[in-house]
């Protein structure tokens, strides 16, 4: 019962977290901002208009915004919110996770390249390639959790017997795959310095351009897509940086979201204080995170 | 150069006087200046009679006009004299169906018919919508793509097609292909009546509003003998520079904007408001609209709105200065600008580049230096220190460029003030079988308007040059070699005008 309410609890608050970066960006920039729900009001105003299909389009096309909204929210069944026990777990679940998101990722991509958009077919490349070095990093997140903790479980991570958690007695490696795993979620999000979610300038995009031609609910499914993958990965990094658990889950659950709402304000200084990389530097943004958490690897290691 | 008669800015010439060569010694004469550092400023065909005659201004330091008779074809200018010719000769195909044989990119520029009903250059039937009858330049080859963007774009801005050859991000070859809102400009501006002629001036681009009605405005004065008050040129050159600082900014905010970089994109663009609301205190009108008039400006300026632009100027002067600060000491933003777009001094020379972009690349022509009119021979240059030809120069050249025309409004303000009235109402005869020339610089550089007027003191020929018919081709040299993702900054960067092209 825990489980069902905190993964709803996830599904029905994922959408009002990037209204805070709005807020935070909106506050740097000495305005007022859009209201917090603003996220929302969107997802409803996407559903009650009809999507429009462009004649050179297949089900394919059709087919991406589904799955890719679909494997965010399976992503999410995994999930351990505040410690709660996820409603699947198995050995080995974390490697099925990210490639649920990568399967979100794939169908993302072929819907872009059925359009034939020479815009969407430039901003599929760029998905795919900058997506392939942050697998990298993150697998070797996961090689580090396996030598910390032994397990290759999400649960196992964060609600069992020995959490991995800042404070635990390795907490010091943790603060490199924090960094790293902060720079992954704004690459994977498209968040600045990787991608500019604002911007109207088709050329630069990377992840908007893909989902140009999408419209109405279509539109909307990705968009809840996207805010569930952000919210994973938040989560994920919350649960690193979370204290120890509180006896009461109320207050438990409460501190989880806060830690949640900090995150998601720091997204929005990072992206007020500085500029977009070129994009030919995104790869040595990416690989950064790596070398990160491939040092952190290194320090595990025993001296023989 | 013994024939070449040297004119000044706003001079009234006889068309008499005007020294008429045959076609040889043209091309032989003008091809000579532009490579003795010699540039364009006006290039075009007029019908006297039966005949029709290529007239071209041109300059060094100095001004000079020249003129020859043209058959239905001739020897190509681009070709012996380089690339400063090549749009202005297209637009004389373009626009009277005369042939520049040998032209190396004979294409059109605007797309539209003739007006002398000769048989089409370019093979086009204009019922068709633009393109038409062109073929875009191709790179072939397994691993080049091509991106056509626009005309229609995202987001408000004007339309204009790119077409990009690519070899993956990087960008081989850029092509621009404008004319999407050709109005007839020059065409309406010889058969309105004189007192709608600043009207349209205007309008012929929004953001140059000032610096166009400012040629026009000159020029109708040279030819019907009005003189300005030095009052009334005060409030002038005030406008001019309120225009200049005000889309400078603007700009500055947008390039911010472009790199992701939001707080000075937004409090640039909230200062950019306050010097198009001291516009409105001036004339009423935030763009300067119906300020200047043939003989003066409509508007006389009163103590009262001294002491406002004065006290906001003084406001403004540190945000400016802080705001500036904050977007050009942020690394990641200086990491974007630099050796982003790089338009090298060689190149923006035999383009003939002009404004802040020529600037940015070390040509130091600036016209109210050169061939000052209003009150700039009284006030001091400015001078450009970082000119790489980059993002980051054209951003600083307009950071130094906000506050040296900061520096100007201030002493203009402290002038004493002289009483005048209003430009008066009512039309002016002008000088019959004349010739005129105009030039100022807008914010974006080298604004130029050219009336010829007939025997009976009608407009004959009115031909408008807007700064970006220079450097449109610099903006597409400025993209070679350079990732596709960086074009929007380096667009944004020389932010040319559309309207003031296709006219």
């Amino acid at each position: 019962m825990e489980s069902v309410v905190s993964f709803g609890l996830a599904l029905l608050l994922a959408p009002l977290f990037p209204g805070v970066i709005l807020k935070t960006k909106a506050l740097f920039a000495g305005k007022q901002g859009p209201p917090l729900l603003i996220k929302y009001f969107t997802l409803i105003k996407l559903l009650r208009k009809g999507s429009v299909y462009s004649a050179s389009t297949t089900f394919v096309f059709r087919l991406g915004p589904l799955i890719s909204c679909a494997a965010a929210i399976m992503a999410l069944l995994f999930f351990p919110f505040a410690g709660t026990a996820p409603l699947i777990a198995f050995h080995g679940d974390v490697i099925m996770v990210f490639y649920l998101l990568g399967l979100g990722r794939f169908f993302t991509i072929v819907a872009a390249l059925d359009t034939a958009s020479p815009f969407e077919g430039m901003g599929a490349a760029r998905e795919a390639f900058f997506s392939t070095l942050a697998e990298a990093a993150i697998f070797v997140v996961l090689i580090l959790f396996f030598r910390m903790n032994g397990a290759l479980s999400l649960a196992a991570y964060f609600s069992g017997s020995q959490p991995i958690s800042i404070i635990g007695s390795q907490g010091a490696l943790l603060l490199l795959v924090i960094v790293a795993l902060f720079m992954i979620l704004l690459t994977e999000n498209s968040r600045v310095p990787v991608d500019d979610p604002a911007t109207h300038l088709e050329l630069t995009m990377i992840h908007e351009v893909m989902i140009l031609d999408h419209s109405g609910p279509d539109l909307a499914l990705i968009e809840l897509g996207a805010f569930y993958k952000l919210f994973f990965y938040a989560s994920f990094i919350a649960c690193l940086i979370k204290p120890p658990p509180l006896a009461d889950p109320v207050a438990n659950t409460l501190l989880f979201y806060g830690v949640i709402m900090l995150l998601y304000m720091v997204v929005g200084v990072v992206e007020s204080i500085m500029a977009r990389l070129k994009m030919d530097l995104v790869p040595k943004y990416i690989l950064t995170a790596f070398a990160l958490v491939f040092f952190a690897v290194i320090l595990t290691l025993e001296i023989v | 150069m013994d024939n070449l008669l040297q004119i000044g800015n706003g001079q009234v010439i006889e068309r008499s006087r005007i020294p008429r060569v045959d076609f040889p010694s043209f091309l032989g004469l003008l091809t000579d200046f532009v490579h003795a550092n010699g540039y364009i400023v006006q290039f075009f065909a007029y019908p006297a009679g039966e005949q029709t005659r290529l007239l071209a201004v041109f300059r060094n330091s100095n001004l000079f006009v020249l003129e020859t008779e043209v058959d239905e074809a001739f020897p190509s200018l681009t070709l012996s004299g380089g690339a400063k010719f090549n749009l202005f000769e297209r637009e004389i195909a373009e626009q009277h169906g005369l042939r520049p044989l040998g032209h190396p990119w004979l294409k059109m520029v605007r797309y539209h018919a003739n007006a002398a009903g000769r048989p089409d250059v370019f093979g086009n039937d204009y019922r068709i919508d633009i393109p038409g009858n062109y073929d875009y330049f191709r790179v072939e080859g397994e691993a080049i793509h091509e991106v056509g963007v626009g005309p229609v774009h995202a987001g408000i801005i004007e339309p204009g097609h790119f077409r990009f050859q690519c070899a993956g991000e990087e960008v081989l070859h850029l092509e621009i292909q404008l004319g999407y809102q050709h109005r007839g400009v020059e065409r309406l501006l010889t058969s309105v009546p004189q007192h709608r002629l600043p009207i349209i001036a205007e309008a012929i681009a929004g953001d140059t509003a000032i610096g166009h009605n400012l040629c026009c405005c000159q020029a109708i004065e040279a030819l019907a003998g009005l003189a300005v008050a030095p009052g009334a040129s005060t409030v002038r050159t005030i406008a001019l520079e309120l225009e200049r600082i005000a889309n400078h900014i603007g700009d500055l905010g947008a390039l911010s904007g472009d790199v992701a970089f939001n707080p000075p994109a937004a409090y640039f663009g909230r200062i950019r408001g306050e010097f198009l609301n001291l516009l409105l205190t001036l004339c009423g009108n935030r763009f300067g609209k119906s300020l200047i008039r043939p003989g003066g400006v409509a508007q006389t300026m009163d103590g009262e709105q001294r002491q406002i632009i004065c006290a906001k100027l003084k406001e403004l002067r540190k945000e400016i200065v802080q705001v500036c600060d904050l977007l050009f000491s942020a690394h990641t933003v200086l990491a974007r600008f630099e050796s982003t777009g790089a338009v090298s001094r060689k190149i923006a020379d035999q383009l003939g580049m002009v404004g802040y972009c020529g600037r940015a690349s070390g040509l130091e022509y600036d016209v109210r230096e050169f061939f000052p009119t209003e009150r700039y021979a009284e006030l001091p240059a400015n001078t450009n220190r970082v000119t790489n030809g980059d993002v980051y120069s054209r951003a600083m050249v307009r950071r130094e460029e906000i506050m040296h025309s900061l520096g100007l409004i201030d002493r203009l303000l402290a002038l004493p003030e002289a009483p005048y009235s209003r430009a008066p109402m009512g039309e002016q005869p002008l000088a019959p079988a004349s010739f005129v020339v105009t030039l100022n610089e807008g914010w974006r550089g080298e604004v130029s308007h050219c009336l010829l007027t007939d025997d009976n003191g009608g407009i004959l020929r009115y031909k408008v040059k807007d700064p970006s018919f220079h450097n449109w081709t610099g903006l597409a040299m400025a993209l070679r070699n350079q990732e596709i993702s960086d074009f929007p900054l380096c667009n944004k960067s020389f932010n040319l005008s559309y309207c003031g092209f296709d006219l």
